[in-house]
């Protein structure tokens, strides 16, 4: 039996960003908020100061920050007649845990989506006919605009400080910054990040082919900043040990540089580390949550009720609590009915390796921040026509290198020995003049009807719940487009004089061993309609008025951005209907 | 609750008595009067002038002013009375005078001298009718039943005796005399700073007794495993450097362009000094600029020095990402030590301890950050702590002694036993 805790206002499940955000916002409205997180607490200074944080083999190799799998995992399966099986260790993706979540390990990409993602369906079918897309996909609209975004943008921005050159300031075409974009009430924060020589390099010959390349948007900051919370951030020091790891130099924006600790001064907030949330509860209508159910690290197991709960785990955790507490109808394949577990999606991701003449280019490659990067946004969301291509989406493509950690950065040209003195020279040879732009093409990974997520029905976790089972692989619209984008990419990299390049496009069966990013989106989607989507345009059940689901859980597919900024951005979204309409007026915000 | 109810019915019941009517039973016990908003609250801010709750409250224990907190002394650990108005283990049935001579004369309800850990020597400077007030307000809040012993000193400190020869040589009873010919805000900054904010219990430097050194006023002292700074106007090793905006700016938000509050000076702006009225840190400010530095003139080391070089390679490897390589660091985010008094100190005991073992400055409303600095201690040899901060004391037109590895050694030994 689970002991009973006193009653709280709000119960909120992952202490990430969303949760974050979300706490500090229902905590300044004077409600009485507790957030429960399943991993450990972690602060900035003591858990990863700079003396220890710089070591490759502790934070990337062995997956210090992330989710051990033992605690819980998934399985994988590519297609529907096939038996997933479980990941027992990480490689396409690194799901988070801890307080901050992947705020902690993050590059600190902030991208912004283009207009045209959140009204996706409608705008490819305007265009370019319903026949165009393919039978099997199941791309939404998201039930919101970018106008009506834009604002908690802004917001998200603000907080992060985030560094960058705007290229559409109120609807004018700025110089310098990505003219694609949608247009922005006001500049970045802070100035763009000053660029390496490699990433220089790309821009001027990406310039030379005609493109307009802009510098990634960057939550590592340019300069000091002093956030809307009065918290202080430092400049990036550009020491190369920023994804995978977490930064103490307070310049990376994470929930521990720009919301806790203002958070935790708080009378009304309190936290939980070391306790995972198995169960949101609900009454007996099955339409009312009166709290969650959590098992802390000494087994034992508690009931927090609460008025109001707020599911802000990573996307993934999201969707398996749904369906662990039976609250909305699982998504069938085969029919195409059900709510959660639906529109599954990843980023189509794939790079190209150059290598250059070491007598005439010494990149320094280990300078670099996490979201350093000279892109171009010209292939795209539908910033190009794609009627002659045959596929749909795209994405920004860019010398985007984050440094040149040593495990990871000993590349050699192709055709070079895998092992011996050749392989030595060539790795000493080649470290200095080597561009190495990690997921230098990043795409978008549309939804459909048979990529999703479900109760695996054999394995099963340390509680003895299912594990959630991943059906997904890369379909032919995808790797059509990452062929196009990488071709693309190549054409550049080669034009900033490398000699020979090492091109990877992604294929065909989705591999869950080699690293992707770990943008998993979908499973608790939004949308304007109750038949396909789990949340409405607020994030909030369609079943459970009283529940709210943040994070990209809620995209209905990806766009070919990094996911944080959206993410965080509908978190100010979603407190924002919560503080002005949900508690002035408890019950559903749109009718179903 | 449950905890009381252990202790046995009477006394369990006389506390609950007491935390419900302890206003009403001091009130009845002389001239201060619980119902007197006035006095209350003016009491409730003298209170946090003198900082009572850093002695009198266990931090995180959420039982004001109950006592129990040992006080580290050079001579052994002193546990803080309880001075809630709990009738058994509290101060509800003293007598008014019997608290004023605890406060401001260092004796105890019976008689007994109190050990100067109890700054009475500064509280002296407070008249009767700001004693009364601060018993006002302690007589409202809560009753806590919590016995302490407070002497745990061992002999011979243990024998109270022995404070009357200490209160002869060191104690000087009386309350503050303005200066006339200085401002109201400069006599204002000299009452708080020699009476109820006590700065002088950290920051002059003390005698083998633990009397002041009076001629060496507020110029750096030993405490606790820390160095507490040289306060004066001193350009190398005090304040000289500061305006007294910057002295008022790091009194109320623990922060300021060139230095963060960390150890046991955290604690104080956090219950104190943070809490001040903008006029009294204004105050502070103005008085603590007017005392003249010793101005003692100090050698830079060699840039060139084998030390300096090893050090200053340190420097750039270890400590440039935050402090910067000019040293001036991140405008109240990271510690300017190119322009930092702690860091030109004779006794370099607070800097090196924050090599070794780190440090958290503390967060206030204003200044929410708390930024800290990691520990290097588990990284660098001690010859290696030395050679870092002989450059940082010696570079950019600082000028420091040097210090020895040894002195890193010895400090890297004491500091691995404490808690803190």
């Amino acid at each position: 039996m689970a002991r009973i805790l006193p009653k709280k206002d709000v119960v909120i499940v992952g202490l990430g960003w969303t949760g974050s955000v979300m706490a500090n916002e229902l905590t300044d409205e004077g409600l009485d908020v507790i957030a429960i997180e399943r991993g450990p607490w972690r602060d900035a200074p003591t858990d990863f100061p700079p003396s220890q944080m710089q070591d490759e083999l502790r934070y990337r190799i062995r997956h210090e920050l992330f989710l051990r799998p033992d605690q819980l995992t998934f399985t994988l399966r590519n297609k529907l007649d096939q038996q997933a099986l479980p990941m027992r260790d990480w490689g396409a993706f690194m799901p988070p845990n801890g307080v901050g979540g992947g705020g902690v390990h993050w590059n600190g990409e902030m991208w912004r989506f283009l207009p045209s993602d959140f009204v996706l369906k409608t705008h490819l079918t305007q265009r370019y006919g319903a026949g165009f897309l393919p039978a099997d996909m199941t791309i939404q609209d998201w039930g919101i605009t970018y106008d009506e975004l834009e604002p908690y943008y802004d917001r998200f921005e603000y907080l992060c400080g985030t560094s960058g050159t705007a290229g559409n300031l109120r609807g004018q075409i700025m110089e310098g910054g990505n003219p694609f974009e949608g247009p922005r009430s006001r500049d970045y924060p802070t100035k763009a990040q000053t660029q390496p020589f490699s990433h220089t390099l790309f821009a001027k010959a990406a310039r030379e082919l005609g493109y307009k390349p802009f510098p990634q948007p960057s939550g590592n900051l340019s300069t000091a900043y002093t956030n809307p919370h009065g918290l202080r951030m430092g400049p990036c020091t550009y020491c190369g040990f920023c994804e995978w790891f977490g930064c103490s130099n307070y310049s990376k924006a994470s929930p521990q540089t720009t919301i806790l600790p203002v958070l935790v001064r708080k009378d009304n907030f309190t936290a939980r580390d070391n306790s995972e949330v198995v169960k949101i509860n609900t009454d007996r209508s099955g339409k009312h949550a009166t709290g969650v159910t959590f098992v802390d690290s000494s087994g034992e197991t508690w009931e927090q009720p609460a008025d109001l709960v707020i599911l802000s785990a990573f996307s993934m955790f999201n969707a398996q609590l749904m369906l662990h507490s039976g609250i909305g109808q699982p998504y069938d394949p085969k029919t195409g009915e059900g709510r959660i577990g639906r529109n599954f999606t990843h980023q189509t991701i794939s790079s190209v390796n150059g290598f250059f003449d070491k007598s005439k280019f010494n990149f320094n490659p280990f300078i670099a921040s996490g979201s350093i990067g000279m892109c171009i946004d010209e292939f795209n969301g539908d910033n190009f026509d794609h009627g002659p291509l045959g596929f749909v989406g795209g994405g920004y493509v860019g010398q985007v290198q984050t440094g040149a950690r040593p495990i990871e950065s000993a590349l050699t040209p192709p055709g070079t020995p895998k092992w011996g003195a050749a392989w030595k020279t060539a790795i000493k040879d080649n470290y200095l003049s080597t561009v190495k732009p990690g997921t230098g093409v990043h795409g978008s990974f549309y939804a459909y009807r048979d990529i999703y997520l479900d109760l695996d029905p054999l394995y099963k976790d340390r509680f003895g719940r299912p594990l959630m089972r991943m059906t997904i692989d890369i379909k032919e619209n995808e790797a059509k487009q990452n062929r196009y984008l990488t071709d693309k990419f190549a054409e550049i990299i080669k034009a900033m004089g490398a000699t020979s390049l090492a091109k990877t496009y992604r294929t065909a069966p989705y591999d869950a061993t080699t690293y992707q990013t770990t943008h998993l989106n979908g499973g608790v989607i939004m949308g304007a309609d109750p038949k396909t989507s789990a949340v409405n345009r607020y994030l909030q059940s369609w079943d459970v008025s009283n529940l709210f689901v943040l994070g990209a859980s809620a995209f209905p597919q990806n766009a070919g951005y990094n996911p944080t900024l959206t993410v965080g951005a509908l978190a100010y979204w979603a407190a924002d209907a919560i503080r002005n309409q949900y508690l002035k007026k408890p019950g559903p915000l749109v009718d179903a | 609750m449950h905890k009381r109810n252990k202790l046995g019915g009477g006394i369990g019941a006389a506390a609950l008595a007491a935390a419900l009517f302890g206003g009403f039973q001091t009130a009845s016990a002389g001239e201060i009067d619980s119902m007197n908003f006035t006095a209350v609250d003016r009491g409730r801010y003298l209170s946090i002038l003198s900082d009572c709750a850093s002695c009198h409250t266990v931090p995180q224990k959420n039982q004001p002013f109950a006592g129990g907190r040992p006080i580290e002394t050079p001579f052994g650990s002193i546990v803080a009375p309880n001075i809630t108005p709990d009738l058994q283990t509290g101060i509800g049935s003293w007598t008014d005078d019997q608290f004023d001579n605890a406060v401001r004369k260092g004796i105890g309800r019976n008689g007994e001298r109190l050990y100067p850990a109890m700054p009475f020597n500064a509280y002296t400077k407070m008249s009767r009718q700001d004693v009364m007030a601060i018993r006002a307000y302690l007589s409202t809040v809560t009753a806590v039943y919590n016995p302490v012993v407070a002497n745990t000193l061992p002999f011979p400190f243990n024998i109270r005796m022995s404070m009357r020869v200490w209160d002869g040589l060191y104690f000087t009873e009386g309350e503050y005399v303005a200066d006339p010919h200085k401002s109201a805000e400069w006599n204002r900054g000299a009452f708080l700073v020699d009476g109820p904010a006590h700065c002088g219990a950290c920051h002059t430097p003390k005698t083998f007794l633990g009397g002041d050194k009076t001629a060496q006023y507020l110029q750096g002292s030993p405490l606790q495993g820390w160095s507490a700074p040289n306060i004066t106007n001193d350009t190398r090793t005090g304040i000289g450097g500061w305006s007294a905006d910057d002295v008022a700016t790091y009194l109320k938000t623990g922060h300021n362009r060139i230095t963060a509050a960390t150890g046991p000076m955290a604690e104080a702006v956090d219950l104190s000094t943070s809490k001040m009225t903008d006029d009294d840190v204004k105050a502070i400010a103005t008085y603590l600029k007017s005392l003249p530095g010793e101005e003692k003139p100090q050698t830079a080391m060699a840039a060139s020095s084998p030390e300096m070089r090893a050090g200053g390679a340190i420097y750039r490897d270890q400590c440039s990402a935050c402090h910067g390589q000019d040293g001036k660091g991140v405008d109240r985010l990271f510690p300017a030590v190119a322009n930092s008094s702690m860091a030109r100190a004779d006794d370099p005991t607070s800097v090196i301890r924050i090599v070794l073992r780190g440090a958290r400055s503390v967060a206030t409303d204003q200044e929410p950050t708390a930024p800290g600095m990691p520990s290097y201690g588990w990284q660098l040899k001690d010859e290696q702590v030395a050679n870092v901060l002989n450059y940082v004391r010696n570079s950019w037109g600082n000028a420091a002694p040097a210090i020895s590895p040894d002195e890193v050694g010895r400090l890297r030994a004491s500091v691995a036993k404490r808690s803190d």
